[in-house]
């Protein structure tokens, strides 16, 4: 086996073996757990770095093996499944080290931070399956991760919340694999392939691809949490905060954004989805749940919840930018696949902070927050402006972009979708700003479980995190234009995507 | 019409009786009985056997052999079953099979 | 030893007597003879995978006259597979009784004794034979307990399984009558020449026959109750292998002499299998006892098996996916079954309900009944998923969309009876009054059935072995 070959699988071995190895360490082994966790995430970030240098220079990292015939568990690393990988292994490692902090002294953390590199594995796996079969593998491997995190507190409350989200990801598990099945049977393999494969098949019945189109994106729809298939993410926000911002962030509702772009670009492939009249409903739906799920979140007053209806708003720009039919909004749709990421990351990590310092849990208790917590409000401050699109964060660029493609395609009613979003963003998120740092701060806080020493509002395993997820918005705002941004590495992916070569700005 | 072999005699009685032995034992209670169809459907399946063997004229040794070693599975399981159902007489102190859990177990 | 055939029938006999002379070294008689047989089963598959029949005439005497063993890709997996899942089970089984049942080695070797001799048998009537030695050796097992519920349950199976072979014998005896041959190799042309009525009657009670052993809906009524009442490993042993040797022979019927005949009544033991995935997942969805959970979905898995009939064809899918199926579910069940053993031993209590909190204290056994639960609902990359992968597009192919249907939902409802039992274990343990004294877990109870899953699940990724098998010598 060559080490083109191996360093995929090594990519998942950084945080499968750690996983396995937690599991089996008795809870009391504070440091050895620690230990692993860390080594395994900067392992991974070690190996993916060696990959990004590897694929910027044209190398092609591959691993197949044959499951059954004619049917493969194969990886391939190109530069998508790298903007995800990395995305994905630089948050774990920030989650990592939140979650550390967090679950100080909580109990069954082995089972906990086993589960959570478990997550992590199915989401390399997911980013670098070179078949919709692989993808299935991870996909469903991410469900079963997902929910003894889910149900870890084991209240009435978590179960219930487990058990939604488990018959919203069963279901479009079974509706996914029914497509992939019948692709497979349609065309005879399932590759994921620059362009697409299925443009081979020109003489296959129309209704049939378009049926399987639909059946794979509801499929990977309910984890991308498009309207309806949203109901679970809401309820899952029962979940400790490092899981909230797993899920939000770094692995489910990223899979199934993440699914909607393989599956767009390079099973249908962007030409053939087009004249098939598969984009434009497409689109449709996305704008639906942008609006929609902003709407939602105006009347939350449980933070965490207004957060996740926020996100089922944001993962649709990704969908959006897929379903406009130009390289501009691809562009739009990838590098908001890692601004969305960064900026719901830092929020998540920063709602987890008031919980666990101050005991604050609603929107109405967030009076004065920013007085006693400044620098976690002032992370949560960046992360709210980012997602309404402010300038020099790194929503502005994703907005700019999506913007351009939409009108580029010629869809100008996808701008005022946009407009309207960012109005209802700005709605709910400056209230929250304004109690935060301008009304005066309680007599007592609900619950303060952690007290301030000096300039530490609360422990630095808590703060460091969302400080730094924070700058990267900022960093990501301001520098796009350079080398490695994550713009630059989504244009690289779109000029791959488009067979006749496209141009960009 | 060819006239009835007494092979065929010996068959067609056979299945009677098996039809008989399987009814039996579906349908009664008591096990003494049951265990009584059960051997009257391995009878009649034996005597269909040694019956349809007999068309030829000479008889064929191979049936007789089948029903020889099926003669003995059946005494095997009949012993099984009349232990079985005196150990039960034992604790229950009755030849019925008690109704099973209702809850979960029957079908 | 040149000839595996022989060896895997006279081993475990050697062994059942050798336990029941001496009782004291039972269990080890049986682990190191299961060892022997399943390293032997491995050297069968190797041979029949190189292409090699393997035939045997016992006593010399040949085909029609005498008795013949055979072996091809389908009977190597059933043994290898027999062998795999008895071998931990006997590991588990030594851990559980804890020297108290001495009965078990010696019936448990009659068992395998029987089921191998039923995969290597190649006339019908030999067969007739090995069916009833499985059968009365696993009546004995279940009646082990002793006690009237178990009793009961064995009386009930020991009917079931009594009137199912005597349809068999009843068929085999028509059989004769018309042809004057039971050897099956002879047969098959014989058949495909000339079919008169009498062969039709007799193909249907011989299915008819062991349909009931292989507890088809709505022949299932039997097998809840037997596993039910008996100890884990037994229960195990039922469901995971026992069940599965006349599934073994319906398809080897169906496959060899009747294909002439079958291809009209396909549809039958596929709308029955449907009706079992439906019934048997309701009621292990509705089941209060954690036993009767895990029985009920050995009826619905069972279920699966008989989905394949309609879609036998060349393509080889539809057999490709029974295969899978054979070994994820027997591997699943067995690793299932023992997990709840545990379950039930450490609690004291034998409910669903019961499992609350669980997760915290017995995490590898839970572990065991999540990885068996992913198998049972066709999640990757288990072998279940596989055989639902190869059932799916087999039915896509034959453009059996209403199959598709069934596929899927029983995949769901097996998840809906699986995260049942999970769901609870991870709720927060009932406080106060609920707290009861437990047995602390014994480590080798565990294990091996964790071992179990993670074959079930792991054997997934070695589909291309068996693929390649059950190819091998057709």
């Amino acid at each position: 086996m060559t080490a083109n070959e191996w360093l995929p699988l090594a990519v998942i071995a950084s945080s499968l073996v750690p996983g396995l190895a937690i599991f089996a360490l008795p809870e009391r082994r504070v440091v050895l757990r620690t230990a692993l966790n860390l080594l395994g995430a900067l392992a991974k970030i070690v190996l993916v770095a060696t990959l990004l240098a590897g694929v910027a220079a044209g190398e092609d990292y591959a691993f197949r093996y044959a499951v059954l015939p004619g049917i493969d568990l194969a990886f391939k690393v190109d530069a998508l499944a790298l903007l995800f990988v990395t995305l994905s292994a630089v948050l774990w490692l920030f989650t990592t080290l939140y979650a550390i902090g967090y679950l100080e002294n909580a109990p069954h953390r082995s089972r906990f931070f086993g589960f959570f590199s478990l997550c992590v594995t199915a989401t390399m796996g997911i980013a670098m399956a070179a078949n919709l079969f692989t993808f299935f593998i991870f996909y469903e491997l991410l469900t079963l991760a997902t929910f003894p995190l889910v149900v870890h507190r084991g209240t009435p409350q978590a179960m219930k919340g487990g058990t939604i989200y488990l018959a919203y990801t069963l279901i479009g598990g079974t509706l996914l694999l029914a497509g992939i099945v019948w692709l497979n049977n349609l065309a005879g393999h399932a590759e994921f392939a620059h362009g697409g494969v299925l443009a081979a098949l020109s003489d296959a019945p129309v209704w049939q691809l378009q049926a399987i189109f639909l059946l794979l994106i509801a499929g990977v729809g309910v984890k991308a949490a498009i309207v309806p298939l949203h109901g679970w993410l809401p309820r899952a926000m029962v979940a400790p905060a490092p899981v909230s911002a797993l899920l939000h962030a770094v692995a489910v509702v990223k899979a199934g954004a993440f699914g909607i772009v393989r599956i767009v670009y390079e099973v249908y492939g962007i030409e053939f989805a087009q004249s098939l009249d598969l984009l434009a409903p497409l689109a449709v739906l996305a704008a639906v749940t942008i609006v929609w799920g902003s709407f939602r979140a105006l009347f939350q007053d449980d933070l965490k919840r207004r957060l996740a209806f926020s996100t089922v708003s944001q993962v649709s720009y990704i969908v959006l930018g897929v379903a406009l039919f130009g390289p501009i909004g691809t562009v739009g749709g990838l590098v908001h696949l890692v601004h969305q990421g960064i900026m719901k990351i830092t929020l998540f990590f920063c709602a987890g902070n008031y919980a666990e310092t101050l005991g604050i849990h609603k929107v109405s208790e967030m009076n004065g927050a920013g007085r006693r917590m400044p620098l976690t409000t002032l992370a949560f401050s960046i992360g709210a402006l980012g997602m309404m699109g402010a300038p020099l964060t790194a929503g502005a660029i994703s907005k700019a972009w999506l913007s351009d493609g939409a009108a580029a395609a010629g869809m100008d009613w996808a701008i005022w979708v946009l407009w309207t979003s960012s109005l209802l963003n700005a709605a709910y998120f400056l209230p929250i700003l304004w109690r935060a740092w301008f009304r005066p701060a309680p007599l007592a806080w609900p619950e303060e479980q952690i007290p301030a020493r000096g300039w530490r509002e609360t422990a630095w395993l808590l703060l460091l995190p969302p400080l730094v997820t924070a700058f990267m918005i900022l960093a990501a705002g301001m520098f796009a234009e350079s080398p490695g941004s994550p713009l630059e590495w989504a244009k690289l992916i779109a000029m791959r995507e488009y067979r006749q070569g496209a141009t960009l700005p | 019409m060819t006239m009835l072999t007494s092979g065929l005699i010996f068959a067609c009685t056979g299945v009677v009786l098996f039809a008989m032995g399987v009814a039996g034992v579906v349908l009664l209670d008591h096990l003494l009985r049951r265990i009584l169809a059960f051997n009257l459907m391995g009878s009649g399946a034996f005597l269909v056997l040694i019956g349809l063997a007999q068309r030829a004229g000479a008889s064929d040794p191979v049936p007789q052999a089948m029903v020889l070693t099926g003669i003995v599975v059946a005494v095997a399981a009949t012993a099984l079953a009349l232990a079985l159902a005196r150990r039960l007489f034992a604790l229950t102190g009755g030849y019925g099979l008690p109704q099973s859990d209702a809850k979960d177990g029957d079908g | 030893m040149a000839e595996p055939l022989v060896w895997l029938i006279l081993l475990p006999l050697a062994w059942a007597t050798g336990a029941f002379l001496v009782p004291a070294r039972g269990a080890w008689l049986a682990l190191g003879g299961t060892a022997a047989q399943l390293w032997l089963a491995f050297q069968l598959a190797a041979k029949v995978g190189a292409g090699d029949t393997a035939t045997h005439a016992v006593g010399g005497w040949g085909a029609p006259l005498g008795i013949d063993l055979t072996a091809d890709g389908l009977t190597a997996l059933l043994l290898i597979l027999t062998q795999f899942v008895a071998l931990p089970l006997f590991v588990y089984a030594r851990a559980y009784f804890a020297e108290k049942s001495p009965a078990f080695w010696p019936l448990a070797g009659f068992l395998l004794a029987g089921m191998n001799a039923l995969f290597l048998s190649a006339d019908l009537f030999n067969i007739y034979v090995t069916l009833e030695l499985v059968g009365l050796a696993a009546v004995g097992l279940v009646a082990m307990g002793g006690g009237a519920q178990q009793l009961a349950a064995a009386l009930r199976y020991l009917f079931a399984t009594l009137v199912g072979s005597g349809l068999y014998l009843l068929g085999v005896a028509l059989i004769y009558g018309v042809y004057g041959t039971v050897a099956i190799e002879t047969l098959t042309p014989l058949v495909a020449a000339d079919t008169p009525r009498a062969v039709w009657f007799a193909a249907g009670l011989m299915l008819v026959g062991l349909m009931i052993k292989t507890a088809l809906f709505p022949f299932h009524y039997w097998l809840p109750p037997a596993p039910g009442g008996a100890p884990a490993p037994v229960s195990a042993l039922l469901s995971a292998l026992v069940v599965k040797a006349s599934f073994y022979l319906i398809l080897r019927l169906w496959l060899g002499p009747f294909a002439p005949l079958v291809d009209v009544v396909a549809w039958l033991p596929a709308l029955l299998g449907s009706a079992a995935i439906f019934w048997g997942s309701w009621r292990a969805i509705r089941a209060v006892r954690l036993k009767a959970l895990v029985a009920w979905s050995t009826v619905a898995q069972l279920g699966y098996l008989f989905l394949i009939f309609p879609l036998l064809g060349s393509d080889q899918l539809a057999l490709h996916a029974g295969g899978m199926q054979l070994v994820a579910h027997g591997l699943a069940k067995a690793a299932m079954f023992a997990a709840v053993g545990v379950l039930i031993q450490v609690t004291g209590r034998d409910t669903v309900a019961d499992v609350a909190g669980v997760a915290a204290r017995l995490p590898v056994t839970l572990f065991a009944f999540a990885l068996a639960g992913v198998t049972l609902m066709g999640l990757p990359p288990s072998g279940g998923f596989l055989a639902k992968w190869l059932l799916i597009e087999a039915a896509l192919v034959r453009g059996r969309w209403d199959m598709v249907v069934v596929i899927l939902a029983g995949g769901l409802l097996a998840a809906v009876y699986v995260f049942r039992v999970l769901r609870q274990a991870f709720l927060l343990p009932p406080s106060g009054e609920r707290r009861r004294v437990e047995r602390r877990p014994v480590a080798m109870l565990e294990w091996t059935a964790f071992a179990l899953a993670a074959a079930s699940v792991l054997v997934g990724l070695r589909g291309m072995e068996i693929v390649r098998l059950l190819g091998a010598g057709a």
